[in-house]
């Protein structure tokens, strides 16, 4: 975002990325074959509705006990040996990082995904503090080596080429020029990565769910890196939102039966791991993290988007998304789902999100905690235009269309003027730049009679 | 007050009508033959499996990953084809070297191909992780249809680590191209054993 | 059958004949039409721009335009939509509106539910590519969605199989949205238009003749893109091809 730019402006980061049309097509088809994927996942499981309706009512009761659940969630996790921290926002999480970090003397941390850390803009923190953090997702991994951040929550290197991540690794690991077999250079980050666990004197991770009933928390990952990073170091840091709780081990059964499938088109992660306190000898440190949920929390409108398990499913499916890429949303969490949270937590930085969108409403039928994205899109561009984020012209525009619809008369005689108008004047005149529908399309070709002229030639 | 006072508090005075626990009485898929779909399901996450009817040894011994493998871990009760011994090895660091891991496993999931695993009796997690290769043994009868099955058979009353295991490491983060053995495993091997 | 004829602004003004047709279908299978004069816009567009204030208004012009009718039928997916979905947030669960709400009805769901159509008499012998409105197809369920699990069903699409001749193309995306979207075909118009030429070349590959929907929105955004690419696909309201209407030059 440049400096001048007060709200993200989604349009125009979407017109440069669509801009590159064999880009945008290819970005686009790599999402839609994982949508594909989910599909095919879904109809294998004649139960897959009801799947999704138990999801949603489990978190809709969690949420309505949220404070209980925490409590007990500290108290059995404590009770097995875990320590609990709380933080009330994204700094408070960072400095408890940090201390825990000091107070064990690591220089080196491996981190695997944690969307929450990112939300908190941990890793410039820490290494702002002189502590090296290296992500160890190979996607994750890619994006921290190009000094960028995750285009998307699942596939976070999704908008990156082969070619481009060969030049990389030939630059920083030094392997073949011009090289670009994903094996290849898969097995080359495969090698040191590996040297990063070995040395790494802490492991962070994110979290998946956190169960109350027993204390555990629950890592889900293909490449084994959560288990890499916290098996070798003594110390496990793990990081999450307040809303990732679940009330029972049992609940897992319908959670973790839903969000491979939803996210990668899988029927189960290669790892789901269940950590009940420390590993032997070991520490667990777990963060639990409000920073604008508790907020969230008190919104009827918006309280449903707190279900969300992060799946990326809704971005997998979006038309927008796919067609615009994650940076143009300027936000951690980019998407259907990233254009409520964001916009709900600051409205005037993110008031373009909830408008980029068609309400095609595909996302709310993805989602498998059937949170209603497309319904809460549009109450949120409610919000924006009471907070007075539109603007002047598009207010404009529609008091006066409103104006004009409460007066029949008046609707008739600009209908008439407007299609006499499109017949008569040149085509210069009609397309040009004031003119942005007709930049790529026509206008309909403007009949001679509107319908209510024809209805009451046809009554007489 | 504490942040966790104060998180507390807010988060209670924004609560909604609180909603009924709801009870898992889904229906859930199963399986005429759990161990044929399980077989299925975790070929085609790229993993194997093998019905084992009489000799455990000599089923691990034709495998691939066997004849390559130089030092292996075993933790499979009556297979004595390990030249590692997990429980007097102290940093779980020089497990680095270790080609073939074959651990039990203390049951499997038709529906994801998954088996679960854990650190009971086995000291060193990094295990299953560290190994290039990973061979689990689970008895045909311990093959379930679904996960809701699985979570009736797991308690977490104590300290621990466990896991579900579903195929090789894997990686898909190069423009969408699944690469097998990222970072854990390169392979994954599940021997069902125990008459039909 | 007293039905009162809720026809969208932009058909009113630039697609009068797809009006035309809904009048028609509705006489041959033995309803009394009206169109009340008084009516102009359901308000989606402001509403869609977050304008309440200015929608609330025309909210209410409707309930009370609208009230005296059997059923309000209308030839839109999305303006139907707005009235029986979006306008509770107006109404709050006003007697008036609860009433109303359950009478109206888009055209194909009228003619397959109530009207009970089973089939409809006529020939159409071209490829047909049935675009899925997104609006009638996941807020009116007017059709099994594909991200959804469960029995396959498409209500405007039952109404067309029964034309002789008729053949239905497979699409890749079968229910991908085409970019229109209201304001957001002008907010967001690189985005809109890559959808909207996706969802053409689509089509295209499955030999698509005449591209149909139940929303004329969508048809007309389509129908621009079309022209300016000079595209040989026709554009028809499912209303139209229904009433028996030829394809146009």
């Amino acid at each position: 975002m440049s400096a001048t730019e007060i709200t993200v402006d989604h349009p125009q980061r979407a017109k440069a990325f669509v801009h590159n049309d064999s880009r945008a097509h290819w970005h686009d088809q790599a999402l839609w074959f994982v949508r594909v994927k989910r599909d095919r996942m879904a109809q294998s499981l004649p139960e897959w509705e009801q799947l999704r309706a138990k999801a949603s009512q489990i978190k809709t009761h969690t949420i309505s006990r949220l404070a209980d659940y925490l409590e007990q969630f500290e108290r059995e996790a404590t009770k097995r040996g875990a320590v609990v921290h709380w933080a009330a926002d994204a700094a408070e999480h960072n400095e408890i990082v940090l201390r825990l970090l000091r107070e064990h003397g690591v220089k080196k941390v491996a981190k695997s995904k944690s969307m929450l850390t990112e939300e908190c803009h941990l890793n410039p923190f820490l290494e702002r503090h002189g502590i090296e953090v290296i992500d160890t997702d190979l996607g994750e991994w890619i994006v921290q080596l190009r000094h960028e951040t995750p285009s998307h929550i699942v596939l976070p290197a999704i908008h990156i080429k082969k070619e481009e991540v060969g030049a990389l690794f030939h630059e920083r690991l030094g392997t073949d020029a011009g090289a670009t077999d994903p094996k290849y250079l898969a097995e080359a980050a495969r090698q040191k990565l590996r040297e990063v666990f070995l040395s790494a004197e802490a492991g962070i991770t994110g979290v998946n769910f956190a169960v109350a009933e027993t204390g555990g928390i629950v890592v889900c990952t293909n490449e084994g890196n959560a288990d890499l990073g916290t098996a070798l170091p003594k110390l496990h840091i793990a990081c999450l939102g307040l809303e990732k709780l679940i009330p029972r081990a049992a609940d897992l059964g319908v959670f973790l039966r839903l969000l491979a499938r939803s996210a990668t088109g899988q029927p189960i992660t290669s790892y789901s791991s269940h950590f009940h306190g420390p590993a032997p000898g070991g520490e667990l440190h777990i963060v639990l993290v409000d920073n604008g949920r508790s907020n969230i929390l008190g919104s009827d409108d918006y309280r449903r988007s707190l279900h969300c398990i992060r799946c990326g499913a809704c971005m997998n499916t979006c038309p927008v998304y796919r067609r615009s890429g994650g940076h143009s949303y300027g936000a951690t969490v980019p998407g259907p789902i990233g254009s409520i949270l964001n916009p709900a937590r600051d409205l005037q930085k993110y008031a373009k999100l909830p408008s980029a969108c068609s309400l095609c409403a595909s996302c709310t039928d993805v989602c498998p905690v059937k949170i209603n994205l497309h319904e809460q899109l549009l109450t949120l561009r409610r919000d924006v235009a009471r907070a007075g984020h539109l603007s002047r012209g598009k207010r404009f525009m529609m008091r006066s269309a409103s104006f004009v619809f409460r007066r029949p008369r008046l609707y008739s005689a600009l209908g008439k003027f407007g299609r006499w108008s499109l017949r008569w004047l040149p085509r210069f005149m009609i397309y040009g730049p004031w003119n942005p529908w007709g930049k790529q399309r026509d206008l309909p070709p403007p009949p001679r009679r509107s319908f209510r002229d024809e209805f009451r030639r046809r009554q007489a | 007050m504490s942040t966790k006072q104060a998180i507390l508090d807010r988060i209670r005075k924004h609560l909604p009508q609180a909603t009924e626990l709801p009870a898992l009485d889904l229906p859930a898929i199963t399986f005429p033959d759990p161990v044929a779909q399980f077989s299925e399901v975790l070929a085609s996450v790229g993993g194997s499996c093998l019905s084992v009817a009489e000799d455990l040894a000599q089923a691990v011994r034709t495998l691939p990953c066997f004849a390559s493998a130089r030092q292996i871990v075993c933790q499979v009760e009556g297979l004595p084809l390990g030249n590692k011994n997990l429980s007097e090895i102290a940093d779980p660091h020089d497990l680095n070297d270790v080609d073939l891991a074959i651990m039990p496993g203390d049951f499997a999931v038709a529906e994801n191909g998954a088996v679960w695993v854990s650190d009971r009796s086995v000291r060193h997690r990094a295990i299953y992780f560290l190994a290039q290769h990973l061979v689990l043994v689970v008895a045909r009868a311990h093959v379930i249809d679904n996960l809701h099955q699985a979570y009736a058979r797991l308690e977490f009353a104590e300290r621990g680590y466990g896991l579900f295991i579903s195929g090789p490491s894997k990686t898909a983060d190069i423009e969408q191209s699944l690469v097998i053995g990222a970072h854990g495993p390169r392979s994954l091997t599940v021997l069902v054993v125990g008459g039909l | 059958m007293r039905v009162g004829l809720f026809i969208p602004c932009y058909i009113d003004q630039f697609y009068p004949d797809v009006g035309l047709a809904t009048l028609e279908l509705l006489e041959r299978y033995g309803c009394e039409v009206d169109f009340p004069r008084a009516q102009t816009c359901c308000g989606q567009p402001m509403a869609n721009t977050g304008c309440t204030n200015d929608t609330r208004p025309l909210a209410e012009r409707f309930l009370q335009i609208f009230e005296g009718y059997e059923y309000v039928v209308c030839p839109s997916g999305s303006c139907t939509a707005m009235v029986r979905v979006h306008y509770e947030e107006y109404f709050h669960g006003d007697a008036r509106y609860e009433a109303l709400r359950k009478r109206v009805f888009e055209l194909s769901e009228f003619l397959v539910d109530v009207l009970q159509v089973s089939a409809v008499q006529g020939r159409f012998p071209y490829r047909v590519g049935m675009h899925q409105s997104c609006h009638g197809l996941r807020e009116l369920r007017l059709g099994s969605s594909s991200e959804m699990v469960g029995p396959t069903f498409n209500k405007g699409r039952q109404l067309l199989q029964s034309l002789e001749g008729i053949e239905f193309v497979t699409l890749t995306r079968p229910d991908e949205c085409c970019g229109f979207g209201g304001t957001f075909a002008v907010n967001e118009e690189a985005v809109s238009c890559m959808m909207g030429l996706d969802r053409l070349h689509d089509h295209e590959q499955a030999g698509t003749q005449v591209l149909t929907a139940n929303d004329m929105s969508c048809l007309m955004h389509l129908q621009g893109l079309i022209l300016r690419q000079k595209k040989s696909i026709k554009v028809m309201h499912l209303a139209q091809i229904l009433a028996g209407r030829e394809v146009p030059k």
